[in-house]
Formats: C-alpha cells, structure tokens, sequence
C-alpha cells in the first residue's frame, strides 16, 4: 500500500470529525441542513480520492499476475 | 390492496430473473458460488454495493435519523464511504489475488492456508455463521415490518389480520420474502444473485429517489420542489437539524463500524467473482457516490418525518423501539398514492433482499467448502453433490434465521450494530494475515478468542444497562491517572482495541511462522 493512500484517508478521517461546526443550524438554500451538506461533501471528496488512489497508486502487479493466470487458464 | 399485488409482482420477477440466471448455470461448483470468476466491473459495482446496503441503510437509517437527526448521515453514510472503499482496496484487492493464485472460495480457507491452522478455521465456522445469522436477522425482521405497514388496512373488508392492523402480518410477509429470496438463490446461485443484485440496486437508487420527490413535494404542498424541500425541512424538529444529539466520542467510534465490511463472508465471496483486478475500480471509486445517494433522501426523510406536519408522530405515537422501524413505511404510507406506495415498497424490499440472496448464498458455500469437503475430502463428492448440499444448509440456516426472527421485535439499527461489531472485531485478524509477517496462528486464535468474549460480555451487559441508549463502553467517562479520561463509546471500539492488542501480544510471544507458508504469500 502506497503511503500516499494512507496520507488521503487520514486526512479524510479528520475532516470527517468535524467537532467544530456542531451545533451550526444553518441551512443551505433555506432547505439543507449545514452539517449534511458538509458530509456529503466528505462523500464526493472521498470518491475523488478513490479516484486518484486508482490512477496513480494501483498495485500493478496484481493486473500483471491476473494476465498470466487468463493465460494459463486459455493454455 | 393495489400495493400488495405490485409486492407479489415484484417478487414474482425476482424468480424469473433467478430461473433466467440458472439456466446459464455451468453445472459446477466454482459457478454455482463464485460464477466462474466472470463478473466485470458494473456488475461488480452494483452487486457489491445491492450487498451491503440492507435493512440497516433503507429502513435503519431513516429510523435513526428520526432518533438522533442529520448526524445520522456522518455517523454512517460518509464514514461508510470512506472505510468501505478503504477496505476494497487494502483488503479486498490483495485476497482476490491470493484467492485466485491458491483457488480459496471462503475466508477459512485463506486463513487455515495462511496460518497452517486447522483449529483457527474450527473456530472461525461457527463465529462467522452466527454473525451472519444475525446480519441476516436484520433484513428478515426489516423486510416483514415495511411489508406490514405498507399494506396496513388491506384487509379489512374482509376482517383478515386485526391483530397486524388488516395488513400482511410480519411474520408471513418475512417468510414470503425468504421464500423468494431463497428460490432465486437455490437456481440461480452466484449469477443470479450477481443478475438480482445489480437490478434490485437500480430499483432501489431510483425508486429511493422518487420516493424523497414525491414525500418532499407532498409535505411542501407547493408547485415549486425547492420550496417544499424548505417546507419540510423547516417543519423539522429543530434538534434534528443539527450534530447536537450526537455525542462526539459516539460519533468517533461509529467509524469502526463500517471496518466490517473487510471480514463479510459474502462480500469475500463477492470479490472472488472478479474478472480481473481491474474490475474493482469502479467500485472503488463509485461507492461513496452510490452511498450518498441513497443514504442522503432517507436521512432527510427521517428529520422531515419529526415534523408534526408529516403526521409521522401521531401515527407512531405509543409504539415500542419497533416504531423507528416503521418511519419510512409510514412516510410513504401517508404521503405517496397507492401505485406509488407499491413502487416504493417494491424498492425497500430490493435493497433488504439484495442483501439477503449473498448471505443466504455464502452461508452455503462456508458449510460445503469449510465443513464437508475440508474434513470429507475434496475428492470424495462430486460438483453436483457440493451444489446439492450448499442448497440444503442454505435451506436449514434460513429456516432457523426465519424463525430466531419472530422472538425479536428489536431495532433494526441496534441489530445491524451489534452484527458489524461482531465483524469490525475479526478485521485486525484479516489485517495482519495480509500485511504482517509476523502473525501466528496463536495470535490469530487469541484475537478471534478474545472478540468472541468481548462482544458476549458487552452485548449481554448492554440487556443489563437497558437504560443506556445507545449501549456504550465504557457506561461512563472513565479517568485514566487522572490525567485524560476515555469518554464513551460504542462497544465496538474496545472490542477491536482487545482483539488488535491480543493478536500482537500473543504473536510477539509464540514463534515466528514458517518460511515457507510465508513465502506463499509474500513476495521477498
């Protein structure tokens, strides 16, 4: 595991734990709870890090050892 | 009574799609449980997420948010999406790989090969049936709840069911759904849940979609959907709109919660169907999308329905802790039309029961593969006797979940918790055999010893301290040298700290493990 994936969760997890804004009541568009909002965010922001995670951190190797085993199974 | 027969139609199209899977049915045992390692990407992204969205998200959330507010949504929802794709990814990706390098079909298999203990996989069986029995316990109790109050009153020209106000009793409609979740599963096996899960994900996502439009636009009244959404948002407990009823420290341990996806037996056996390493980046990366958005409307849901205005709280009121299952049913009972109401009990029962076919499915192959071909012999019984026989304990186990589920009219929110701590126990386990050298089948035993007692001990106190709700440990902020103090938690934070602590301990002190068994699954 890279340690960059590991630095993406982390940061992700404390933004997750959001202390700060508890008790903030106000409400996006007059319909959105703040604190809904914000963790949605979290959401879309944990999609986008998967994202990354996948394009620059893949383990290679395991698409490597899944073409040989393609190959021996049509051998 | 239009409701009803949309639930029967729905069901009815579930076994056809089960019957249309069995007939690409190969004939062996590999694709009766793991469709001969063929599925892509998008049927990997649906089926693994149809899987672990159950009763607990649909139901369960919308209940919780009607407890405890929008909290409900961080507490699980972005946690979830975080933790799970974390799991597929540090996990999931390298036991597919060693899955298929070694052909394990079971975690017990991975583990007894990995520590060269046939003890550990002794042990494991039966922890791992019972806590997806008790997994399953939430969908099934979940399941035969919205069937019950959706279709409340159907009967009372004819006077049949007072007793479960004139609607399907839950008790027959929880049988029904296992009846056709279990005929699906029988004939089609791995494809057909696979085919079954990736639909009933569709039906659930957009009907779950519908149903937060229609409700929204019900409540508001108004010609204008922005408007509404502030109607019915406004008309909400003002508590609910904000992260005060949830106590930090709670909020905290809710993140160990969704760690038990890495040690679902089905979700295991979910990822061995891959085609390629590829396949799982899709889910990867869409989870914490699909999550969010079917976790978004029924969380809104739940707040909408604290409001008066909704009539949620007259229509409850005097109800046991049943009642938090009941908030979503009810919303749409209240405020969706008839052909609407069976649309959207058609999509709550697609998200219980998309759980269920896997359990039920993974249950049979942990039985054929760790039980009867580990100590009968991989030769002795041939592909179709394997199948036969993961058939018969499917039908056993269900029987018995089926019937557990009628002496437990519990939360299905406390349920689920109580399940995942279970499995978020057995995830250091999983950690090590993959990542560390280091661990000994001794130290596997002790952890797997150690979250067995921990969970029992919590679990039986939290009866005892039935004032305390949500259960926590420790039941009071506890000083440490009177210098910082452990506040509390959810049970299933000291339960994993415990079994983390003895898997170390104990393997730091027992010998190192064979050069050799290692050299199996680490590259030097």
């Amino acid at each position: 595991m890279k340690p960059a994936v590991l630095i993406f969760v982390g940061l992700l997890l404390i933004l997750h734990q959001d202390y700060w804004q508890w008790e903030n009541d106000q409400l996006i568009f007059g319909a959105f709870p703040y604190a809904l909002v914000y963790h949605m965010g979290i959401s879309l922001a944990a999609a986008v890090s998967w994202l990354l995670a996948t394009r620059f951190w893949w383990p290679e190797h395991l698409d490597r050892s899944s073409d040989a085993e393609r190959e021996r199974g049509a051998s | 009574m239009i409701q009803l027969w949309m639930i029967i139609g729905y069901l009815a199209l579930l076994l056809g799609l089960g019957f249309a899977a069995s007939r690409f049915f190969r004939g062996t045992a590999t694709d009766y449980m793991l469709a001969s390692h063929t599925i892509g990407p998008v049927l990997l992204l649906m089926s693994l997420f149809g899987t672990t969205m159950t009763a607990f998200a649909l139901v369960g959330s919308t209940g919780a948010a009607y407890r405890a507010g929008i909290g409900v949504y961080g507490e699980l929802a972005s946690a979830s999406g975080i933790v799970h794709s974390l799991c597929f990814f540090v996990i999931g990706l390298p036991l597919w790989a060693v899955g298929r390098r070694h052909g394990y079909t079971t975690q017990i298999q991975f583990f007894r090969d990995r520590l060269q203990s046939d003890l550990l996989g002794l042990l494991l069986f039966p922890i791992l049936v019972l806590l997806v029995v008790s997994y399953l316990l939430v969908g099934i109790v979940g399941g035969g709840a919205v069937v019950n109050s959706i279709t409340a009153g159907a009967f009372e020209s004819s006077g049949w069911f007072a007793t479960a106000g004139h609607g399907v009793p839950s008790w027959l409609a929880s049988a029904v759904i296992c009846g056709v979740v279990l005929l699906y599963v029988f004939f089609g096996g791995m494809r057909g849940t696979a085919w079954a899960n990736a639909f009933q994900t569709a039906v659930f996502m957009v009907l779950g979609l519908v149903t937060f439009v229609t409700i929204a636009n019900a409540l508001g009244g108004t010609d204008r959907f922005l408007e509404n959404l502030q109607i019915a948002t406004q008309a909400a407990e003002s508590s609910h709109l904000t992260m005060t009823k949830m106590p930090r420290a709670v909020f905290f341990s809710f993140l160990f919660i969704p760690l038990s996806v890495a040690m679902f037996p089905h979700v295991f056996q979910h990822w061995l169907t891959a085609r390629s390493a590829q396949s799982f980046k899709l889910p990867i990366i869409m989870h914490p999308v699909f999550i969010m958005i079917v976790w978004m409307p029924c969380v809104l849901l739940g707040v909408w329905a604290t409001g008066e205005s909704s009539g949620v709280p007259a229509a409850l009121d005097g109800m046991g802790p049943e009642k938090f299952n009941k908030v979503l049913p009810t919303l749409v009972k209240l405020h969706a039309g008839e052909v609407l109401g069976g649309l959207l009990s058609a999509g709550i029962l697609a998200a219980i029961m998309s759980s269920l076919d896997s359990q039920f499915l993974c249950l049979g192959t942990m039985f054929t593969e760790d039980v009867v071909r580990h100590y009968g012999g991989r030769e002795r019984y041939s592909d179709a006797q394997v199948v036969r026989l993961a058939r018969y304990f499917v039908v056993g186990m269900v029987a018995l979940t089926y019937l557990l589920s009628l002496m437990l009219p519990g939360s299905v929110f406390t349920l689920g918790l109580w399940s995942f701590s279970g499995f978020t126990g057995l995830v250091p386990l999983v950690f090590a055999a993959v990542y560390w050298r280091r661990l000994t089948a001794a130290g596997a035993v002790a952890s797997v010893i150690t979250t067995v007692g921990c969970w029992t001990a919590l679990f039986i106190r939290s009866f005892i301290r039935s004032d305390i709700k949500p259960y926590t440990f420790p039941e009071q902020p506890f000083p440490v040298a009177g210098i910082v103090s452990i506040p509390k938690m959810l049970p299933v934070v000291t339960i994993f700290a415990a079994a983390a602590a003895a898997l170390v301990v104990v393997s730091l002190l027992t010998p190192r493990p064979d050069q050799k068994t290692l050299g199996k699954f680490f590259s030097s």
